[in-house]
């Protein structure tokens, strides 16, 4: 039977810089089943490793986590990677992390990258920049990401910063997104006025929140069999009448 | 003032064949991001960036600027080159950095 499933596939934890150190496994959890979501995605910039924590922190309690990632490419597009499990996101992860500048995460400057368990015990700190660009094109990125039998999405496309818009003037032809999001700051209806070229690909739109209170502030509602990848890439090609709609 | 004029003092590598080299230049624009430069930069006007994807081909026809020059020993994408090809997009590569690049053209702008 299809029903609806509430989904905000965007969220940073602590293991991201700009994110606050209370976006924890438990936290996040928490914060999201009183928020009613069904479904969330841990998108962590350039890493996935507090997903499997998140994961395990919200067994038993309905709510599914997939494994994702906010990878930023050369040209600073960010692209969203969703997947079913995390050991698919810790092999684009090598590629990603293989693909960032060297050099160490000033704390002082970026904030803290930590790495942790689902009781919320700090496990280490990732050094590298993670805040940084890789250097791989967006063409390769989102290739990747579809051999992996992955989801990629344009982040923020309204944003005037990292994303495919602001960076590259118009999504290319040849660039297939399987969506692309729109921010928490733009209403369907002006996105639907400024946005009129991009009705080729399907919209969705999450909170990207880096704080526990931006969790759920904007949700994607799936209508889906069961809550798994497969079924939310038929919701975007809105086949056998899966669908995705918000507002 | 042309981009032949400008291969010297920017020790520019030309790596188109169609473009015309002999283009004016009326001006530079300096900038990243493509939407910027869509919104605000000027026919004539050579653009200096550091980006290499094939979007900024369309972005220089749509304008009619007089060419590319990407700085910081980057390399245009192969794509990138073709369509530079088919467009007669003129794209020039410099060692410099875009503040020297920038700097020099500014001042042999304003003679």
């Amino acid at each position: 039977m299809l029903k609806p499933f509430f989904a905000d596939l965007h969220m940073h934890t602590c293991l991201s810089p700009c994110a606050e150190i209370d976006m924890n496994p438990r936290e996040i959890v928490s914060a999201s089943l009183a928020k009613g979501l069904d479904i969330i995605a841990i998108t962590d910039h350039n890493s996935a490793e507090n997903v499997e924590a998140t994961k395990r922190a919200a067994k038993g309690t309905g709510l599914e986590v997939l494994a994702g990632m906010e990878i930023s490419s050369s040209e600073e597009v960010h692209v969203l990677a969703l997947f079913e499990s995390p050991e698919t996101a810790r092999v684009l992860q090598e590629m990603v992390q293989e693909n960032l500048p060297s050099g160490e995460n000033d704390e002082r400057l970026y904030g803290h990258q930590i790495v942790v368990n689902e009781f919320n015990e700090v496990m280490g700190f990732n050094k590298r920049l993670l805040i940084a660009a890789t250097n791989l094109g967006v063409h390769i990125i989102v290739d990747r990401i579809r051999s992996l039998g992955g989801i990629s999405i344009a982040s923020h496309v309204d944003k005037e910063a990292f994303s495919i818009l602001s960076q590259l003037g118009f999504i290319p032809d040849d660039l297939t997104f399987d969506a692309i999001e729109m921010s928490p700051r733009v209403r369907r209806s002006e996105a639907e006025t400024a946005f009129k070229e991009l009705k080729r690909f399907p919209w969705v739109s999450f909170s990207d929140a880096h704080y526990v209170s931006d969790i759920g502030r904007r949700v994607t509602t799936f209508i889906l069999r069961e809550a798994t990848l497969s079924e939310m890439k038929r919701a975007l090609s809105r086949s056998d009448g899966r669908n995705l709609f918000w507002d | 003032m042309n981009i032949r004029d400008v291969v010297g003092p920017l020790s520019l590598k030309v790596k188109t064949t169609k473009g015309d080299l002999e283009h004016t230049i009326t001006g530079c624009y300096i900038s990243d991001l493509l939407s910027d430069v869509m919104a605000n930069a000027k026919e004539g006007e050579v653009w200096i960036t550091l980006q290499t994807h094939p979007n900024i081909v369309a972005v220089a026809a749509l304008k009619n600027l007089s060419g590319i020059i990407i700085t910081n020993k980057r390399t245009p994408e192969e794509e990138t080159m073709r369509k530079a090809e088919d467009e007669r997009i003129v794209i020039a590569v410099s060692p410099l950095s875009t503040f020297e690049a920038g700097g020099i053209l500014y001042k042999m702008l304003q003679c």
